[in-house]
């Protein structure tokens, strides 16, 4: 088997066009169309699956067969280019949201995003989170010019639809009910030890967050989020930031004068 | 060199949605294995869940994607991932498969099969040279389970194994499932197939499910699924097996549709009871 019979054998894998590679034998007859189609299927199907451990909720929501179909088709298009999978389907969530069967449920390729920023976590560096009561120890003064450096499983995650809400409805966080409030919802996912945290927060909340996590300092970082929200409360929502765990150090700049 | 040393006991393939009940009590298990490439995340629960298990029993790594079959040369990114693992938790044993998976720059997630001629043979065993000069470990490399022929073949596997385990020192994991599905696939026997099979080199053997279908003569086609019970033909293969090599390493693997642990533990305890009876009268 030269690279030339192996690439002939890879190309119909992923191109149904492609009739079967010559040279294959079985004792039923030479052309083993349907023995052939078992590793096609295999491909195919192995990967759709092991988009389907990615996304569990996304799947819930469609159903296997529709998840299945979408995923297929996704994984034709986008083959992974390495053995390890563990992030495989960075790219599904665009895939979803151009994907016309799915176009009745447009808040679908968010509840990607999120389950994708939930598998991130999961995968993440371990790093110890930065003691809360670190902040208190920073002069008043300096406060504005501090930045954050975020803990590598902490990401926010914004929708103009409900997507904590219908997250946590099929992930089994709370019961299925019908959304009344259909109202655009924003997340920060954490990870701060092992178990991986999805949390909704305000508008406001989270252009602070996105503004921090760009490296932003505080001060500019509280202008952005009160641009969105005159009622956004800084202390609360620094607070909230550092027990969350999302944080793993501050950083102080040194003053001018000093 | 480090040989591949796992314990002559029956051990399971470990999944993530098991470990409450094996961290809850110790466990009458062997070993456990699992697959290299959900462990090279950098953080988070796998590696705690690996982190447990390694400090409690012994530890096979299995790789599923060095496609060691491949005609091009190996990925080196992704070996020095793999002698990242094996530096980490110093495994007793690390496999691989005598299957090709990647091409080009695309892993296409499955076992190819490849033919066995003197080209495709001398490839492998610059591979796996490169692979134990690479870990500084002996490998273990798995028997495919097959669902077509290559016109070209000239070399019957069970030769082809043993000539690779001869010329690279690699020891052989002989997969007693696909040992069936093969042999049902290409009407061959199964106990022929075994007789040849050199047994002196198998480091671990594994047991497993297997799905049946036909092709479009009607003919059987089992396809090698890790999805249920291992099969009673299988286990009548094993214990033939056992009786001439004595006791061996015996993996239970079910990778889909995960049973509820004490299935799976049933499943390795069945094996060690295999084990226990007919392989000490081999030995002795």
């Amino acid at each position: 088997m030269t690279q030339t019979t192996q690439a002939s054998f890879a190309a119909p894998l992923l191109d149904r066009t492609l009739p079967p590679p010559s040279g294959l034998a079985s004792w039923t007859g030479a052309e083993p169309v349907k023995r052939y189609g078992v590793y096609r299927n295999n491909v195919a199907t192995g990967l759709a699956r092991a988009l389907a451990a990615r996304f569990p909720v996304t799947e819930k929501i469609v159903g296997e067969e529709f998840f299945t179909a979408m995923a297929r088709d996704y994984v034709l298009e986008h083959p992974p280019s390495s053995p390890v999978l563990l992030h495989y389907g960075r790219g599904f969530a665009d895939f979803v949201a151009g994907f016309a069967p799915a176009a009745s449920l447009p808040y679908l390729a968010d509840i990607v995003r999120l389950e994708d920023a939930q598998v991130q976590a999961y995968h993440a560096q371990d790093i110890s989170p930065i003691d809360a009561r670190v902040i208190t120890r920073i002069a008043p003064d300096r406060l504005a010019n501090v930045t954050f450096v975020f803990h590598p499983a902490a990401s926010t995650i914004r929708s103009s639809h409900p997507i904590v809400t219908i997250w946590s409805m099929n992930s089994g966080e709370q019961p299925l009910a019908p959304i009344d409030n259909w109202q655009a919802e924003d997340a920060l996912v954490t990870r701060p030890e092992l178990a991986v945290f999805t949390r909704q927060i305000t508008p406001g909340s989270a252009v602070f967050l996105l503004a921090l996590m760009r490296g932003t300092a505080l001060g500019q970082a509280f202008e952005e989020a009160v641009g969105v929200d005159e009622q956004f409360d800084l202390g609360c929502n620094l607070a909230d930031l550092l027990r969350s765990g999302a944080v793993i150090d501050i950083i102080t700049e040194p003053s001018l004068e000093a | 060199m480090q040989r591949s040393h796992l314990p002559r006991e029956a051990g399971v393939g470990f999944k993530p949605e098991h470990f409450n009940a094996i961290k809850e009590d110790r466990q009458p298990i062997g070993f456990f294995e699992v697959h290299a490439e959900n462990y090279m995340g950098a953080g988070g629960p796998p590696h705690a869940h690996l982190k447990h298990i390694r400090e409690n029993y012994a530890l096979s790594l299995h790789g599923v994607g060095l496609s060691i079959g491949s005609m091009h040369d190996l990925d080196r990114d992704h070996l020095s991932r793999l002698k990242s693992l094996c530096d980490r938790y110093e495994p007793e044993s690390f496999s691989e498969h005598l299957a090709w998976s990647s091409h080009d720059t695309v892993f296409l997630n499955d076992l190819l099969p490849l033919p066995y001629t003197n080209e495709t043979l001398d490839r492998i065993v610059q591979h796996i040279d490169e692979v134990q000069t690479t870990l500084r470990r002996q490998m273990l490399l798995e028997n495919p389970a097959t669902y077509l022929l290559f016109a070209e073949s000239t070399i019957p596997e069970t030769e082809f194994l043993a000539e690779i385990a001869r010329r690279t020192g690699c020891g052989l994991l002989l997969d007693v499932n696909n040992v069936f599905v093969s042999a049902t696939n290409h009407r061959l026997d199964a106990e022929a197939y075994l007789a040849d099979f050199p047994l002196q080199h198998v480091g671990e053997i594994h047991l497993s499910g297997h799905a049946e279908t036909v092709d479009e003569t009607g003919a059987p086609l089992l396809i090698d699924t890790h999805d249920k019970e291992i099969a009673d033909p299988v286990w009548a293969l094993y214990e033939s097996v056992v009786a001439r090599s004595g006791p061996a390493a015996s993996l239970v693997e079910w990778d889909d549709n995960v049973p509820a642990w004490p299935v799976l533990r049933g499943e390795a305890q069945s094996a060690q009871a295999i084990l226990d009876r007919v392989g000490k009268q081999a030995a002795a």
